[in-house]
């Protein structure tokens, strides 16, 4: 199976993963490949490497797709029938426009945009680009111009980061229990009752007046907003869930990130978000394979002298050992994933962060999976 | 190093990917190596997936890993709890078993950044604040990836200019006062020789300038041997075109990658060392299944000698 098969009638590709595994690469390798077959294509980055960014015309942070001229896909050497579109999403600016879209009028609008909490929050708080993310993705979808967005999330430790972060975000904008505390003469502090008194004066003794006075400017300022964040949330909900949204998991085959993996699509399947596959980066494929590892110091010897050939021997020792371990931990990850396709793409010698490295990847990902059995083979032989 | 190890609050931050927590680790051994009680703390629920694979031990509690190294998982909600219970007396309790309460301080934005640093601020403390716990000579932070982990460390300061009175802009001010001081605390950023973690470094070594705060190492996780040097490269692409042999084509060919493996992470190296101004630290690649305790022994031996 190839990734194009994979998203076959998608409309939303998700590309989900932990940092240093090649996430951006392989999100701008789906767009561009699926460019080439004749989609209009939207990726969603958010801090590709320079060399890539370079290439594909991303030189600022932008907050809307910019077509990537053809004159720079021809150095892809492919024929791209579709277009490729590319933005470099800027959380802060994602943020204003939304608040700026939903506010009531323009002197709300800016008030919001003034107010500390929101400064904090639309900044510094982890969060805000996974959230930034998912609601440009969403207005994207909406306004239906491409055929297939596909987006790489932000960058975090854990893959699962993704999909707890806007919720979280969101539950604090929709302000919930907390609105109950701004507003004690409020409907809140009925359904409250008596226990909420000395909770709200306790509240002031802890964080202090001033924090409590910022927040309960900032949930009034968003007043009725609330309500436009929670519908827009279900939206969002109903968008990843979609039939025609793909969660693709990127990875590599370290035991940790394996681990991760499988942790990652059980989490997807039980949230009942549409899994499509596995795409494993990195991966050192055996080139012994059942040959004798038989004494390679002494057959290289006499061409490279006894020194050289010694090291090229513990080379191929250390090369061969990560390369049982990742086919180890690949084999897990296929029991688990029973038979939801698994993509591999080798380690390149040279780094990945440009349209070479791009092409590179684009070839084992739209390869079926004969011609990837091809490749691999002409790389081991 | 050893100026490294006078300090009894040490921030370990980079990248995703790079190998912070083994760095982290890595450094807590060679702590207690020199007779430190040293405790290893990692931040926020970042580690789930760990937890759930291997679930020892209680959660969110000092556990001890080795003679002398002891390791924790930071939860906010957890050091809240704590926190309210050890500051606020009764009041503390009332909040913390309001439910309202915690829905509230968990949503407020960086919350749940000053509860973490909160109870790594407590870790390091000479007088506990934890009931019959002792002190330690040194905690090692392992720190969300670099973005969020200055975030972590500004937050603080912030929350001390944002609350002005109360509880919660003391302990602010004072845990500020902590971070900024460099006999106290000091901050490590762990990369690899590529160019995203680089990039990430640097971007990092001026984030840190803007907050007034040092950086104190650079260490360079995963750097491969440098087995071929550019003379062995005509010797091996010969051998390549005269062998017969398949084995010794895959041997060679290998050899051939890894030389050129090695010159693209040489690249970076040099670019790093030119951006930062300073020779790096560099801990080797391991060629192992998994990382065990006698990795990260000679992860401690290579430390001990790059930092010396």
């Amino acid at each position: 199976m190839s990734i194009a098969e994979l998203l076959d009638g998608k409309r939303v590709c998700v590309c989900g993963g932990s940092g240093g595994v090649g996430k951006t690469t392989t999100s701008a390798a789906i767009a561009l490949g699926m460019a080439a077959r004749g989609a209009k294509v939207a990726v969603v980055t958010i801090d590709p490497a320079r060399r890539l960014a370079n290439a594909l015309g991303l030189e600022e942070l932008q907050n809307d797709p910019r077509r990537v001229e053809p004159e720079r896909l021809a150095a892809t050497g492919l024929e791209v029938e579709g277009e490729l579109w590319a933005m470099m999403l800027d959380p802060k600016r994602t943020f204003d426009e939304l608040i700026e879209r939903i506010a009531p009028d323009a002197a709300r609008a800016e008030e919001i945009k003034a107010n500390r909490v929101y400064r904090e929050l639309s900044t510094a708080v982890s969060g805000s680009q996974e959230f930034t993310a998912v609601a440009k993705l969403y207005d994207l979808n909406r306004e239906g111009e491409f055929d297939l967005l596909v987006l790489d999330t932000p960058p975090s430790r854990n893959a699962l980061d993704f999909l707890d972060a806007p919720g979280r975000l969101t539950s604090f904008l929709e302000g919930g229990a907390l609105k109950a505390f701004m507003r004690p003469t409020g409907l809140g502090m009925r359904v409250l009752g008596r226990g909420a008194a000395p909770v709200l004066a306790g509240l002031r003794r802890v964080t202090g007046i001033d924090l409590l006075a910022d927040l309960s400017t900032f949930f009034q300022l968003l007043g009725d907003m609330t309500e436009d964040f929670s519908r827009r949330a279900a939206q969002v909900e109903t968008m990843l869930h979609a039939s025609t949204t793909a969660f693709v998991l990127v990875t590599s085959a370290q035991p940790g990130r394996i681990d991760e993996a499988i942790w990652f699509r059980r989490t997807l399947e039980q949230g009942g978000l549409p899994f499509a596959g596995v795409v494993v980066n990195l991966v050192h494929h055996d080139m012994l394979g059942d040959r004798e590892p038989e004494d390679l110091a002494a057959a290289l010897g006499s061409e490279l002298g006894p020194e050289l050939a010694e090291l090229v021997a513990r080379n191929f020792d250390d090369y061969h050992l990560l390369a049982r371990r990742d086919e180890r931990n690949i084999a897990r990850l296929a029991t688990e994933l029973d038979s939801r396709p698994l993509l591999l793409v080798p380690h390149f010698d040279d780094d990945v962060h440009d349209i070479a490295g791009l092409m590179q990847v684009h070839r084992y990902l739209f390869a079926t999976q004969a011609e990837r059995g091809r490749m691999i083979a002409d790389v081991v032989a | 190093m050893s100026k490294l190890l006078d300090r009894r609050l040490i921030f370990v931050t980079g990248k995703g990917g790079v190998g912070k927590s083994t760095v982290a680790i890595a450094l807590g051994l060679l702590a207690v190596r020199r007779g430190m009680r040293t405790i290893v703390a990692e931040l926020a629920s970042q580690d789930r997936v760990q937890r759930t694979f291997e679930q020892d031990g209680e959660p969110f509690k000092e556990v001890e890993l080795a003679p002398d190294l002891f390791a924790i998982s930071i939860d906010p909600q957890h050091a809240m709890e704590e926190y309210l219970r050890i500051k606020t007396g009764a009041v503390g309790h009332l909040l913390a078993s309001s439910r309202l309460f915690h829905a509230f301080a968990m949503a407020t934005p960086g919350m749940r950044e000053l509860l973490s640093i909160g109870k790594v601020w407590e870790l390091a403390q000479l007088e506990r604040q934890t009931r019959g716990a002792a002190p330690y000579d040194l905690v090692v932070v392992d720190a969300p990836a670099t973005g969020h982990g200055v975030g972590i460390l500004r937050t603080p300061r912030t929350f001390a200019d944002i609350a002005m009175v109360g509880p919660i802009a003391r302990q602010g001010r004072k845990i500020a006062t902590t971070i900024a001081d460099p006999e106290f605390t000091g901050v490590i950023a762990v990369t690899t020789p590529e160019e995203m973690p680089v990039n990430e470094t640097l971007t990092l070594r001026d984030a840190l300038a803007q907050e007034q705060l040092p950086l104190d190492a650079v260490i360079v996780n995963a750097c491969y041997p440098r087995r071929f040097d550019d003379g062995a490269l005509p010797k091996l692409d010969d051998a390549l075109r005269r062998t017969e042999s398949p084995l010794a084509r895959a041997a060679l060919r290998a050899a051939l990658s890894e030389h050129a493996r090695t010159a693209a992470q040489r690249e970076q190296l040099a670019r790093l060392s030119d951006g930062l101004e300073l020779d790096p630290a560099e801990l080797p690649f391991l060629f192992a299944e998994q990382l065990g305790l006698a990795e990260l022994g000679l992860l401690a031996d290579a430390l001990e000698a790059e930092l010396a």
